[in-house]
């Protein structure tokens, strides 16, 4: 099935048109604002559009890799299940996770309906599993987990079996048992059969690893992503704490206040989320203090152009 | 996997440091106060290792034994698996080993155990049999230096990595014995897969700890890389 077969208005970009304007935006300095113009502004975090939908989705998630994964210990749970109702309260909707993250996708479920946020969520979920056939029993099993009606989001994670799971997917989706579909990679790898894949599937969604220092994907995943109408989340924003507690050895620089930033944390996703092909960036967290923080980056003034190239030029030298 | 060089041992880490400890805390709580147990058979271990003999032997690798075999069910089984799918695995890698040990412990190949009695002449690979044994059976004490608290502790017997060091001494100090009249291609596969589960645990739980940036993560990589030099060394002639 090709991807124009049975995308509306935002999948007919074309690559040129793309290019063109966003030159035309940057040459103005404009293109990031223009990128958070688009967010829907107002008492919530900034939201940016499911290129595929038009749906709006806030600017920050949260993931659950390692932190989720707690197992039985009742204390972590209740402390995760604080981390959701703070992440709900300051307007977060998306979490992700994965049946290759332990027993986090049964603390989330936990965590909803301690909550009672099962309807506000945005279910983003993977399938990870060698085999294609047992794709959907591992879906299932991951449903009831979460104990969610159904997924907002299945990914095929890593692009394990991807072939048959795509298809598996596809089908759930024209059976209006699943809203999008999505491949994931992580750490840069794997980026060209991501091309390929982005260039000829008609997915909604792209998961990528993408923060100040890994920057690889803004060469070519997310011109594809915007020219293809493929909402982009970006995982590892802190390069697993380790960017963040790289960073906080040294002082916030003043000009974070020009774009509303308070700590370093909110730098970094400012970065990664003012590019105007990423929908969210998922950071995942244990703490309550944490999230509420990563959530106000999703708030105030984002970064322009220059901005962005003084973050990256200042991070790279220290 | 066609990328697998691309891949870190952190890009297999699952949970964080606190989940990890926590878990200890976890089944500490749950099997209380098997540890007093665990303390008194640790003793006996110590007591046979210093004694020696066939005897010996046999008691020591049954304490071991049941060490492995209670990592592989309470620990890894219940405790683990529930923050890591692979523990699945090491459940089964450490009944295997249990029962290995098990095995020649009621075999009437069962060699002695070197005695590091005073009467006898010291030898390197005894001395060094003795310290893991040892050092297997003291882990727990190294938990308050890590700055942990004692309910974190890793019981010798109900924990996998000091049961692991430990068994590796216990290894050490057996004598070559009765096992020779075996087949030597049977001797070899069960003298190799009794030292390649220690072996392999000590390496994997090294890995771990060191993507969780633990300050033991080289303890038992270290005990293991000690053993496997030690066996090169022969044990001392009776007098």
């Amino acid at each position: 099935m090709h991807r124009e077969s049975s995308t509306p208005n935002a999948r007919a970009t074309t690559r040129r048109t793309f290019l063109g304007g966003l030159t035309a935006a940057a040459s103005e300095g404009l293109w990031p604002v223009r990128a958070s113009a688009q967010a829907a502004a107002g008492p919530g975090p900034l939201t940016r559009a499911i290129p595929s939908s038009g749906e709006s989705l806030p600017l920050v998630g949260l993931g659950t890799w390692i932190t989720f994964n707690v197992g039985d210990d009742a204390v972590a749970r209740d402390a995760c299940g604080d981390v959701m109702r703070a992440f709900f309260a300051a307007g977060g909707r998306m979490i992700d996770s994965s049946p290759m993250y332990g027993s986090s996708q049964a603390v989330v479920g936990q965590g909803l309906s301690r909550t009672s946020s099962t309807a506000r969520v945005f279910a983003a979920d993977k399938v990870w599993v060698a085999a294609g056939a047992r794709g959907p029993a591992q879906i299932e099993a991951s449903r009831r987990l979460w104990n969610v009606p159904r997924f907002d989001l299945l990914q095929v994670h890593n692009l394990l079996g991807w072939q048959e799971h795509l298809a598996t997917l596809l089908a759930m989706k024209a059976a209006g048992r699943l809203r999008y579909v999505g491949i994931t990679t992580s750490e840069g790898r794997r980026h060209r059969e991501i091309e390929q894949i982005m260039a000829a599937q008609p997915i909604d969604f792209v998961q990528v690893s993408y923060n100040v220092l890994d920057r690889d994907v803004e060469q070519r995943i997310l011109p594809l992503a915007r020219e293809r109408g493929i909402a982009v989340i970006a995982n590892r924003p802190f390069r697993q704490g380790d960017l963040i507690r790289q960073l906080q050895r040294h002082r916030l620089p003043a000009w974070a206040g020009e774009v509303d930033c308070d700590s370093w944390a909110q730098v970094a996703l400012k970065f990664i989320v003012s590019h105007p092909a990423v929908t969210c960036a998922i950071p995942a967290t244990t703490r309550v203090d944490h999230v509420r923080q990563n959530m106000g980056a999703a708030r105030g003034r984002m970064p322009d152009a220059v901005m962005r190239q003084r973050i990256t030029a200042h991070v790279a030298a220290l | 996997m066609s990328d697998w060089w691309t891949y870190r041992p952190s890009d297999f880490l699952l949970f964080s440091a606190r989940t990890y400890y926590r878990l200890f805390e976890i089944h500490n709580a749950a099997l209380w106060p098997a540890q007093a147990a665990a303390i008194g058979l640790s003793a006996v271990l110590l007591w046979l290792a210093w004694h020696g003999g066939r005897g010996a032997a046999r008691g020591a690798l049954t304490i071991v034994a049941a060490g492995w075999l209670c990592s592989a069910g309470p620990y890894f089984w219940v405790r683990y698996a529930t923050i890591n799918w692979a523990a699945v695995w090491f459940a089964a890698a450490f009944a295997l080993e249990g029962a290995l040990l098990l095995s020649l412990a009621s075999s009437r190949a069962c060699p002695a155990l070197q005695a590091h009695a005073p009467t006898r002449r010291p030898g390197a690979r005894r001395a060094v049999g003795a310290a893991l044994v040892l050092a297997g059976v003291a882990y727990p004490v190294a938990t308050p230096l890590l700055g942990r608290p004692w309910t974190q502790a890793e019981v010798f017997g109900l924990a996998p990595d000091p049961t692991a060091i430990g068994t590796l001494g216990v290894l050490l100090l057996l004598e070559g014995g009765r096992e020779r009249r075996l087949p030597g291609w049977l001797r070899a596969a069960w003298l190799g897969a009794l030292w390649t589960v220690p072996v392999a645990w000590c390496l994997i739980t090294g890995m771990t700890l060191w993507t969780l940036h633990a300050t033991e993560a080289l303890v038992a990589p270290a005990a293991a890389a000690l053993a496997l030099l030690a066996t090169r060394l022969r044990h001392p002639p009776t007098a």
